[in-house]
């Protein structure tokens, strides 16, 4: 049995009397990928943020490998990759990475990055200012930045939104990698296919309850909606 | 030594960024001159006159052009959602203040430096006498503004009406600190040494500066992660 990664124990969060989060809890072991969908306004990007430790649960716990994630020691663990893509667009693509990569304490910052640019297709575009460049290629280099730092836990939240073909293949390609190098990954998402062929577990919640948490089936690739229509609200 | 690097790589992307921009600077500069415009036709450019007014005058211009610089200083954050970036990474609060303080305290000081000689022209007085003197005073008065400031700007930074916040904020604590650098400042400019009782002035900056870097270390992880 592989060691937990991510532990999400009765997890409440409220704004104002509204409860966005109730009871959630769940656990995701080292190497596993978990899949977190469900509608606009289900909790996915509250519960991604108290994850990553940029919020606070008003009930529960969280811990990334066995810390909290507010500690600075597992910020170092984790790659968050949020609707913001965290970039600078004053700032050529290369002195973002070098940036992070010296934030994160990288021996070599400038080594990583060039590693990274080429990983994403952008070392081409490496000395251009960020705001010249496309939502493609601006989402590749989020997805460097958060991998820059060869993070243990990986939390994405809708990385696949509005990403053309090749960043799709690309953005898979690197999550592929990170599984098969043991990287643990927690991903809300809205584009099920692209998200399920990576996913071994899947989360559904619903108005902010889990409603469903398992392995992720045969008969989820080849219908994306099967989730929704069993455990899904009609 | 991690965190002094840190808080240098902070301070340089601020500049850099700033630079490039040219989004803070250039509002200050131009604020800082315009006001100083419109009081010369407001005020009858005596000599005598100038000297007594010209402490509460250079500070009102300091104060004011500094602000739009510290306004900027965790807004620029907010596109992309790069606070959330800085945030992530295993960055104390207290590096991410002191990089942001000095960057906005090179800009600051940057707009300050022009706008001195531009005093000196449209009010007709000879403001280096004291020149050493006069450039402790500003220093110790601006990393006061700076060091409150920042940490102003980042609890503002989500509100909505921030630019209006952060002066109703910020100026009233900072009452103390410009009692001493207006007195200090009409002084100097006047060409007379700071001596005798008017030390205390300069102690008072010195202290006020001490205790808001000493608390905006402290207090900026709390006003930053909560």
């Amino acid at each position: 049995m592989s060691a937990v990664a991510v532990d999400c124990a009765g997890v409440w969060k409220f704004y104002g009397d509204f409860p966005a989060l109730r009871d959630i809890s769940f656990q995701v072991p080292e190497g596993r990928c978990l899949a977190l969908i469900g509608r606009n306004g289900a909790g996915k990007t509250t519960l991604l943020r108290i994850l990553a430790g940029f919020s606070r649960a008003g009930r529960g716990q969280t811990k990334i490998l066995g810390s909290s994630p507010r500690e600075a020691d597992a910020r170092s663990r984790i790659g968050f990759l949020g609707h913001g893509i965290a970039i600078y667009d004053e700032l050529s693509a290369l002195e973002n990475l070098r940036l992070f990569g010296k934030l994160y304490g990288l021996p070599y910052p400038d080594h990583a990055a060039r590693h990274w640019l080429e990983r994403t297709g952008l070392e081409r575009v490496r000395d251009g200012l960020v705001r010249e460049f496309s939502r493609g290629m601006r989402q590749r280099l989020a997805v460097a930045r958060a991998l820059l730092h060869d993070p243990s836990v990986l939390l994405l939240d809708e990385p696949f939104t509005a990403l053309d073909d090749r960043a799709i293949a690309v953005l898979q390609s690197v999550l592929r990698d990170a599984l098969a190098q043991g990287r643990t990954v927690v991903m809300s998402t809205h584009q099920l296919r692209e998200a399920l062929e990576l996913a071994t577990d899947v989360g559904l919640i619903n108005r902010g309850r889990l409603a469903f948490h398992g392995e992720r089936t045969p008969e989820m690739i080849t219908d994306p909606g099967w989730v929704y229509a069993r455990y899904g609200e009609a | 030594m991690r965190f002094l690097q840190q808080v240098t790589v902070i301070t340089t992307k601020d500049l850099r960024a700033e630079m490039r921009t040219k989004e803070a600077i250039n509002a200050s500069f131009a604020f800082a001159i315009v006001i100083l415009l419109i009081l010369s036709f407001a005020f009858d450019p005596t000599e005598e006159t100038t000297r007594e007014i010209s402490g509460g005058l250079l500070w009102i211009v300091f104060t004011f052009a500094g602000t739009l610089v510290l306004n900027r200083s965790f807004a620029r954050e907010l596109p992309n959602d790069c606070l959330d970036g800085l945030l992530a990474a295993p960055v104390p609060g207290s590096a991410l203040f002191l990089g942001k303080a000095l960057a906005n305290y090179v800009l600051i000081l940057a707009v300050e430096l022009v706008a001195l000689p531009v005093f000196g022209i449209f009010y007709n007085v000879r403001w280096t006498r004291q020149f050493w003197p006069l450039m402790l005073v500003v220093g110790l008065g601006t990393w006061g503004l700076t060091a409150i400031g920042t940490v102003f700007s980042a609890l503002t930074v989500n509100i909505r009406l921030r630019e209006v916040m952060l002066p109703m904020l910020v100026y009233p604590l900072m009452i103390p600190m410009l009692l001493g650098a207006m007195r200090l400042t009409a002084l100097l400019v006047a060409g007379q040494p700071i001596a005798g009782d008017d030390t205390v002035w300069l102690r008072l900056l010195f202290g006020f500066d001490i205790i808001f870097t000493a608390l905006a270390l402290v207090l900026m992880e709390t006003v930053l992660r909560g």
